[in-house]
């Protein structure tokens, strides 16, 4: 309970705060801030409006695992906004190359981004491990490589195929329904009414449900995790543990990846092709929602429902006035920020703690070994 | 090659410099085009080259005190943002001093962050690079009513060096001796004629700021006492703390001055470059900044090196609308691979040299091959450059000992 506490104080705390300043920040500039957030929540509140959220929250989420698989290991997987962008591309022209049964086609579309975006972030791992090239650097350049390069010269180049293009027809070919993750409104309105204004839930909600749950059991269950958690804790005792620390960073850049090559397929399940502005960030944002998220795959879970309940309010402070939309940027800036902090502040009191635990421990110890010598004599 | 290591830096570098040059204009008279040892060419290249390089001097200070600082593209967005509102209210020079406030004050978050509350350094450097923009967004909106862009601001301007590039003294016109070599088209003099020609005319005064900040930094860092405890901060804190040095507060120092570079940085893109702030404009100048400090091992000479290289292909690419100049350097990627090669064998690092080489013989081969190179490829180029000096050179770079360590006051 206690260990609960402590870990549900910070992003509590963390939250508080960034109302606080999110709240002066309106007042400073004239708007209402309680206006603001009634509008926000009231919004919320609709059952449409719950479908845009978890909507945004599963590419969020996805993001957020790649870079936590990352974290983990002490490894700074910056990179996967390009992974993520350059897997999308890949897996949408291939996906409209084939014509295969439903099954067949998703799976196949989904194992190429996964494969493209592990190809992609093993790179950095290969370059970390033999030539020992920092991570960060070489995945900020892979970043713009891949958008300022590869993205821009494939698309031109496959859209130069396509015959007749119009500027509605842009982007890659668009993709036969089979290859499509159908959408899973069916299943949430077992549980509530009939979903309006034709927004429809994304299937890929429970392909991220059981990434989730299997970044938990990875991690938890599984010897490889273990590995991965111990050369993340403390690379030199995981190696004298016989952990390979190379064979570990690149397996760990690849697998970060390949989640990454999944972020995509929210957006082409919707769109069925990549288009010519594809929904770019979501990378970024993933770091963002990990670290809130502590690596946990319930807390990521969470942080990534804030994010994506502060994008989508952006839209309606739009259209009610009560604030500028950009406060929700601010939101979600000020309370990674102020998380991280937080995060700093109760480790080391936790630190702090255990060391003081362990040296009263010691001290009954030692009494009790001073009296029965006492005893003895 | 050895004894041209002995001269004085301040021979060895233009030597350096004349070197590249004459390996550019030999490529070019074997290429069809003009644009490697061109006017604008060089022009572009230190417009470009002062951000990157403010920007990684900026990540000098903050990790030679011993903090990473990947925030640096956030605290160059803040510096732009705050340069154009301090250009617009104030007029151009506070413009510039409010720029490095802002930047400063990314700096200061990142200060508090790491060096305060432990936090890892990379994960504030993110958090700050989420932050900057988002908070630039909110105040042009309410400021501007736009999120993205301000009204046109206001400019330091620049400054033609008389006699040399034609300035004026007293209304009095000088002659323009560079543009007169230059137009004597002879092999190789008026090539360095033209291009110095682009760094002499039209000089942005903060460019000026900029070079002179070389000198400077290697005398505050190196010379002064001052210097000797930031450094050791970033090398050896707890020896530093045993002298009885306030290792905290050079952190603190180390990482203000970086923002406010960095913020400089961002303040000459939106005041002196585009005119007006612009979001995304920074277009990840911070970053390569940051790619400069390591290409340049962590000493300013090295950053500014790193940040003309960078700007140079950033700068030739925005020239050469066509594509042949991208062609031509790709005949000066495979010669320079080709050295890189030898120089690896003479080292005997045989893995080295064949990845040298392979890359080589591919550069040539599409050399040989192809006209033009498609504009995409000088968009990355860049960034391939930085991989490719990272993978070759990284063994040989040194950071700072304690570089990214977290500290504690009074922990042994």
């Amino acid at each position: 309970m206690r260990r609960f506490l402590f870990a549900a104080a910070a992003p509590v705390g963390a939250f508080a705060l960034t109302l606080i300043i999110s709240t002066l920040a309106l007042w400073a500039f004239g708007s209402n801030p309680f206006e603001a957030y009634g509008d926000m929540l009231n919004h919320a509140s609709k059952l449409e409006t719950q479908v845009d959220i978890l909507n945004r929250a599963t590419p969020l989420y996805l993001s957020a695992i790649a870079a936590a698989i990352g974290f983990r290991m002490n490894l700074f997987n910056i990179g996967v906004e390009g992974q993520y962008l350059f897997a999308f591309l890949i897996a949408a022209q291939v996906g409209s190359l084939v014509a295969l049964p439903q099954v067949f086609h998703i799976l196949l579309i989904m194992t190429v981004a996964m494969a493209v975006g592990a190809a992609y972030a093993g790179i950095a791992g290969v370059l970390k491990v033999t030539r020992g090239v920092n991570e960060v650097i070489s995945t900020i350049m892979l970043n713009s490589i891949a958008i300022a390069g590869l993205i821009a010269f494939l698309q031109q180049r496959w859209q130069a195929e396509q015959e007749n293009f119009t500027s509605t027809t842009l982007g890659t070919n668009p993709i036969d329904e089979s290859g499509l993750m159908p959408t899973i409104n069916g299943l949430l309105e077992i549980f509530t009414r009939e979903v309006g204004q034709g927004k429809e839930l994304t299937g890929m909600l429970i392909v991220a449900v059981l990434v989730g749950v299997a970044y938990h059991v990875l991690l938890t269950r599984m010897r490889f995790g273990f590995d991965l958690r111990a050369s993340g804790l403390n690379p030199f005792a995981a190696r004298a543990g016989g952990v390979p620390p190379k064979r570990m960073i690149v397996a760990a850049m690849c697998l970060s990846g390949a989640a990454a090559g999944l972020i995509g397929m929210v957006e082409l399940a919707d769109a069925g092709k990549f288009s010519p502005n594809p929904i770019k960030g979501l990378g970024f944002a993933g770091i963002a929602v990990a670290l809130l998220g502590r690596n946990h795959p319930v807390g990521m879970a969470f942080s990534a429902l804030l994010f994506a309940f502060l994008d989508v309010s952006a839209g309606i402070l739009q259209n009610t006035q009560a604030a500028t939309k950009e406060i929700v940027n601010i939101m979600q800036g000020i309370v990674l920020l102020v998380a991280v902090i937080a995060y700093g502040v109760t480790k080391r009191i936790q630190t702090r703690e255990e060391a003081r635990a362990t040296a009263e421990a010691l001290k009954t110890v030692e009494a009790t070994v001073g009296d029965e010598a006492e005893a003895m004599a | 090659m050895n004894q041209l290591r002995d001269l004085p830096a301040w021979v060895r570098w233009p030597l350096y410099a004349l070197l590249g040059i004459l390996l550019l204009t030999i490529v070019q008279s074997v290429s069809d085009t003009e644009r490697l040892t061109a006017t604008p060419t060089s022009r572009e290249m230190l417009r470009w080259a002062v951000p990157i390089f403010l920007a990684g001097l900026g990540g000098l200070f903050s990790e030679r005190a011993g903090v990473v600082n990947i925030g640096l593209e956030g605290m160059l967005i803040l510096g732009m943002w705050f340069g154009a509102w301090g250009s617009i209210e104030y007029g151009p020079w506070i413009g510039l001093a409010i720029g490095m406030i802002g930047g400063a004050l990314g700096g200061l978050l990142h200060a508090v962050a790491t060096v305060s509350f432990g936090v890892d350094h990379i994960i504030s450097g993110v958090a700050i690079n989420i932050l900057a923009p988002a908070i630039t967004r909110y105040l042009s909106d309410e400021l501007w009513a736009s999120p993205t862009t301000s009204p046109s601001t206001e400019s330091v301007g620049d400054w033609d060096v008389p006699f040399l590039a034609g300035g004026t003294i007293f209304g009095w016109e000088s002659p323009d001796l560079l543009l007169t070599i230059g137009k004597w088209e002879w092999w190789f003099v008026s090539d360095v004629a033209e291009l110095l020609r682009g760094l002499l005319r039209g000089t942005h005064w903060v460019a000026i700021i900029a070079l002179l900040l070389v000198p400077a930094t290697t005398w505050l860092l190196w010379r002064t006492r001052f210097g000797l405890r930031l450094r050791i901060s970033g090398e050896n804190p707890k020896a530093g703390e045993a002298q009885g040095i306030n290792i905290i507060r050079y952190k603190y120092v180390g990482v203000l001055i970086s923002g406010a570079l960095a913020g400089l940085g961002g303040a000459f893109i939106s005041t002196e470059l585009s005119g007006l702030f612009q979001g995304g404009n920074s277009a990840g100048r911070g970053f390569i900044g940051l790619a400069a400090l390591i290409f340049g091992n962590w000493r300013p000479g090295g950053v500014l090196m790193g940040a003309l290289l960078f700007g140079y292909v950033f700068g030739l690419d925005l020239k050469d609308l066509d594509g042949t100049a991208s062609h031509a350097l790709l005949l000066v990627n495979t010669i320079v691979l080709a050295g890189v090669a030898a120089w690896a064998l003479k080292r005997r690092r045989t893995t080295d040299a064949i990845l040298a080489g392979i890359l080589g013989i591919l550069a040539f081969i599409w050399w040989a091959v192809a006209d033009v190179v498609p504009n995409w490829w000088s968009n990355v180029l860049p960034y391939v450059l930085v991989l490719l000096v990272l993978v070759f050179f990284s063994q040989r770079l040194r950071m700072p000992a304690a570089l990214g360590a977290p500290f504690r006051r009074g922990e042994s």
